[in-house]
């Protein structure tokens, strides 16, 4: 037992190094379970699932456009709420974590937005239309790229972080408003896939699937998220002795 | 088993281009990303080992 280790608290993971060497830890069981959950999602989506008797096989687009588009949702909260906790608390960490966040909520923010225009096209006959649910989620990326450009453009970066906060928070608006919008407005998008009053409306081997994606993409986010976390966290901490000692830094004029 | 040959499996009931399109992108990115990732990490621990220590050690 280390006599220098102190008790776990509520902030022990706010110490840099701790979260550093944390995260490391858990980066190989992320990739794990995404690789895991991916394989059988998309054995079950391709190989057992049925081809749907409307659709056809464009349906199977639903396997990744579905999580990608809850995740791009997920991701938005859970950056403005490290965001905000950075804040209010002045907790250097869990600024680091949602500006982690960002590059990744991005992506699947696209990728909601790709797969979905690869399905209007079939489905729909058009790629694009400024429908609700297209132009929320559109905003979405927008607001991911503007707390990505405003935070790395504020040099000081408390003063970015904040910045970036007050950005996030305020934006956070918007996911609700994506999440009602087929409900709210007349739109072409269909409504919420799943729900949790009413029976699913799709096959046992269409849900088990997407589910599947749904931990994979999960699994993925969060694997990707700490391996930026530790990089910015190396990037911020670069003079700190305990950075020294991980790359083997000599010490210098002592 | 929904596929009698690859080449069915490769067409997606005449859809292929939009389910390869929408699946490529995603792997295409989320291949991406991490190499990114660890890219920006390899780069920041190796920045960190020619920077110096502060004096305070914080």
């Amino acid at each position: 037992m280390n006599a220098l280790a102190p008790p776990l608290r509520l902030f022990t993971f706010a110490a840099p190094p701790r979260l550093y060497a944390l995260m490391g830890r858990l980066v190989p069981l992320c990739w794990l379970l995404a690789a895991a959950s991916a394989f059988a999602g998309l054995y079950i989506g391709f190989f057992v699932a049925p081809t749907d008797r409307t659709q056809g096989d464009a349906y199977r687009i639903i396997f990744i456009h579905v999580p990608a588009a809850w995740m791009s949702m997920l991701l938005y909260l859970v950056m403005a709420f490290w965001a905000g906790i950075g804040w209010a608390f002045n907790a250097r960490m869990a600024s680091v974590v949602a500006r982690s966040i960002a590059p990744t909520g991005a992506m699947f923010t696209f990728l909601a937005l790709w797969t979905g225009a690869f399905w209007g096209k079939p489905t729909w006959g058009t790629w694009w239309v400024w429908d609700a649910r297209l132009t929320t989620e559109l905003i979405l990326l927008f607001l991911y790229l503007g707390y990505i450009a405003l935070v790395n453009a504020i040099d000081d970066r408390r003063r970015a972080d904040q910045a970036g906060a007050l950005l996030a928070l305020v934006g956070s608006i918007n996911v609700p408003i994506i999440y009602f919008s087929v409900k709210w407005w007349n739109t072409l998008h269909q409504g919420a896939t799943i729900s949790m009053t009413a029976a699913p409306k799709m096959a046992d081997t269409m849900l088990t699937a997407m589910l599947l994606m749904t931990v994979a993409c999960w699994a993925y986010a969060f694997a990707v998220v700490f391996m930026r976390t530790r990089a910015m966290t190396l990037e911020r901490e670069v003079h700190a002795a305990w950075v020294g000692d991980l790359v083997g830094r000599a010490a210098v004029g002592k | 088993m929904n596929w009698g040959s690859a080449a069915e499996f490769f067409a997606m009931g005449g859809y292929g281009l939009y389910v390869w399109g929408s699946y490529a992108a995603a792997a295409a990115l989320m291949l991406l990303e991490p190499l990114l990732a660890r890219r920006r990490h390899a780069q920041a621990r190796r920045d960190a080992a020619l920077a110096g220590t502060d004096d305070d050690g914080l």
